[in-house]
């Protein structure tokens, strides 16, 4: 049997662009004009952990994406990485949700689109950051799942043995098939695409969804199956006064040092000496 | 949709906290404290509850409680030794059904970032996830004011409509837990074992190791000192961990060195690192890209040390020293170590 590998990839403005990034004083909605958009770099990383998986177990990658028609962009460039064949879910319906309602989406996206072993992502997409995705989309797909997850191999016994990166520990976990795995940013160093594999690219299935075709409970996806709402919005400004501190090398140390007793810092030294 | 009616069965401030090793998150807390204030904020008059999962907690409830928690709910059981998401959240998902918190929180740690949205899933709800602040509207809603594009954004995020109202928040980015006289808690201890055998056993966790961390964790630290792209050597990164320690403060770095292999990966600050909200931030040869900026905005006193004077750390930085690190740095060592540090002048 030919194991099925998911890869779950998101579409985020670049963030190298997050200073161009404003707020319309009108709708009061972001407007990110003019900033290109990219493969949420995390989730190369799980991209990557799939291939390497393929060629040790053998298998099929498919990526899959929810988004706007022009993901097809990114949906290619995964392609061209490696991946086997893309689903793209595309629909106005699909807009505004949030994490539950995404998951909810991608979940019967998944299962419209094979019977998967294991699906990989990545750990936090660059714009959101929630991480929330990946725990919620194994429930709505009732697979177990691990987060942060830093190695795995496939076991003679069929589960998977994996390493897990908590905030200060490692831990080793062993999980059934089908599982979800959140692939951690250090777990690998993601492979570039070739000129060949760019050509090769685009004759790989792509297979764009709506809902008419996916056929999702209307009261799951976009904003109607988002339990929460946004609220206001703010750029808050960070800029300070920015004292510039002029003279030698010693007259400089000598104004930072009153900054920091000002501040409160103490010596260290000093304090375990009158103990 | 909820009714209105199901929804106001929910009531009071519940806390997730999670042990760590031998040691509570300082994420549980500070959420602890927080939910003390929104309580007051709200009237509510349902006690702050934590709610502890784990094996051998008989010594925490204290603790939780002189960081806020009224009642503590300890939920004690081998079974529960190790982190196991499908387990602890089979618990959890039994015990919040029962009781009802109109709010829950939980760090946003490893273990929290898991539970939190697996939960949220579970019962249907809504999380917002690393929330920086959290406060009540005038109709009782809880408001978590969450950071987007790496923290350039602020936008609020509400669940009005669906209960509990949960939400995460980082260790130190709400402020640190404030210390409460811990004399009348209470303490219930809940039997977990009827359902825990409805445990699927799909996830198992072999064994968990804790990492020692030398000197003080970062999110802790009132002083941090961090380096980047212009400390190009380990003898002037040495001095960046000097300065850190002559001030009781922690190490901090940028992609740089810790690709360089100077630093660890705790140590990072930024949108793929740690949010850090020290007294006083020393950035040596530190640029400023955003990712950074992200991280660190919300520091005290910003000290940015920098040969290059267009360096956009500038821009956010209240005091800025256009020079050779190295040699900044070594003065300020010196200072420390000679005693030349007490002796300058300090006004009132």
């Amino acid at each position: 049997m030919e194991l099925k590998i998911a890869v779950c990839i998101k579409s985020v403005p670049d963030p190298d662009y997050y200073d161009k990034i404003t707020i319309d004083p009108k709708t009061k909605t972001l407007t990110r004009k003019g900033i290109p958009a990219i493969i949420s770099p995390g989730d190369k990383h799980a991209l990557e952990a799939a291939l390497q998986f393929k060629t040790i177990n053998g298998g099929i990658v498919t990526v899959i994406s929810m988004a706007p028609p022009d993901a097809k962009k990114e949906s290619y460039e995964a392609l061209a990485m490696g991946a086997d064949k893309a689903v793209l879910l595309s629909d106005r319906a699909f807009a505004g949700a949030d994490t539950l309602a995404t998951s909810y989406t991608l979940a019967q996206g998944l299962k419209r689109s094979g019977d998967f072993d294991l699906v990989l992502t990545g750990t936090e997409s660059a714009d959101g950051a929630t991480s929330q995705v990946p725990p919620q989309l194994a429930e709505s797909l009732g697979m177990a799942h691990l987060c942060n997850v830093q190695e795995f191999s496939l076991q003679t016994d069929g589960d998977i043995m994996a390493t897990v990166k908590m905030d200060s520990a490692i831990g080793k976990y062993k999980i059934k098939l089908p599982a979800l795995l959140a692939i951690s940013r250090t777990a690998n160093k993601p492979r570039y695409k070739t000129a060949m594999s760019i050509i090769k690219a685009k004759k790989k299935p792509l297979n764009i969804m709506g809902n008419e075709t996916l056929q999702a409970d209307t009261e799951r996806i976009g904003q109607n199956g988002s339990p929460t709402w946004p609220g206001d919005i703010t750029i808050p400004s960070l800029a300070r006064h920015g004292q510039i501190l002029g003279g030698s090398v010693e007259e400089i140390v000598e104004q930072l040092i009153t900054k920091l007793r000002l501040a409160g810092a103490s010596s260290v030294r000093k304090k375990e000496k009158s103990v | 949709m909820m009714k209105i009616a199901d929804r106001d069965e929910y009531r009071g401030i519940w806390v997730i906290a999670e042990v760590n090793g031998d040691q509570i998150s300082s994420a549980s807390f500070e959420l602890l404290s927080k939910a003390r204030e929104l309580k007051e904020q709200g009237q509510i008059k349902e006690k702050v509850t934590a709610l502890l999962l784990g094996e051998n907690l008989a010594d925490f409830p204290e603790k939780l409680a002189q960081a806020g928690a009224e009642t503590v709910v300890l939920v004690d059981n081998p079974a529960l030794r190790y982190f196991q998401n499908e387990t602890y959240a089979l618990v959890l998902q039994e015990i919040v059904t029962a009781r009802k918190p109109a709010i829950l929180l939980m760090g946003a740690t490893a273990v929290g970032s898991d539970l939190a949205p697996m939960l949220g899933a579970k019962l249907c709800t809504g999380v917002a996830a690393h929330c920086v602040d959290m406060r009540l509207n005038d109709t009782g809603n809880l408001v978590a004011v969450v950071p987007a594009f790496g923290g350039k954004v602020l936008g609020d995020i509400l669940c009005p409509e669906l209960r509990p109202q949960m939400a995460t928040a980082k260790p130190g980015i709400l402020g640190k837990a404030v210390c409460f006289l811990a004399k009348d808690y209470f303490v219930e201890n809940y039997d977990a074992s009827e359902i825990l055998k409805k445990d699927r056993g799909r996830v198992k966790a072999l064994s968990v190791t804790y990492k020692s961390i030398n000197g003080v964790p970062l999110e802790m630290a009132d002083v941090v000192v961090a380096g980047g792209f212009g400390i190009s050597n380990k003898e002037t990164w040495v001095l960046v961990e000097k300065l850190a320690d002559c001030l009781g403060g922690a190490v901090a770095c940028t992609r740089p060195p810790l690709d360089e292999g100077f630093a660890k990966e705790y140590q990072m600050i930024g949108t793929s690192g740690k949010s850090v909200r020290p007294k006083i931030y020393i950035g040596a040869g530190i640029s400023g890209a955003t990712h950074h900026i992200c991280g660190m905005k919300d520091a005290g006193l910003v000290i940015a040390i920098n040969n290059d004077a267009k360096a956009p750390i500038f821009k956010v930085a209240d005091v800025g020293v256009v020079g050779d690190a190295a040699q900044i740095l070594i003065g300020l060592i010196e200072a420390l170590q000679s005693g030349k540090w007490d002796e300058i002048c300090v006004p009132n």
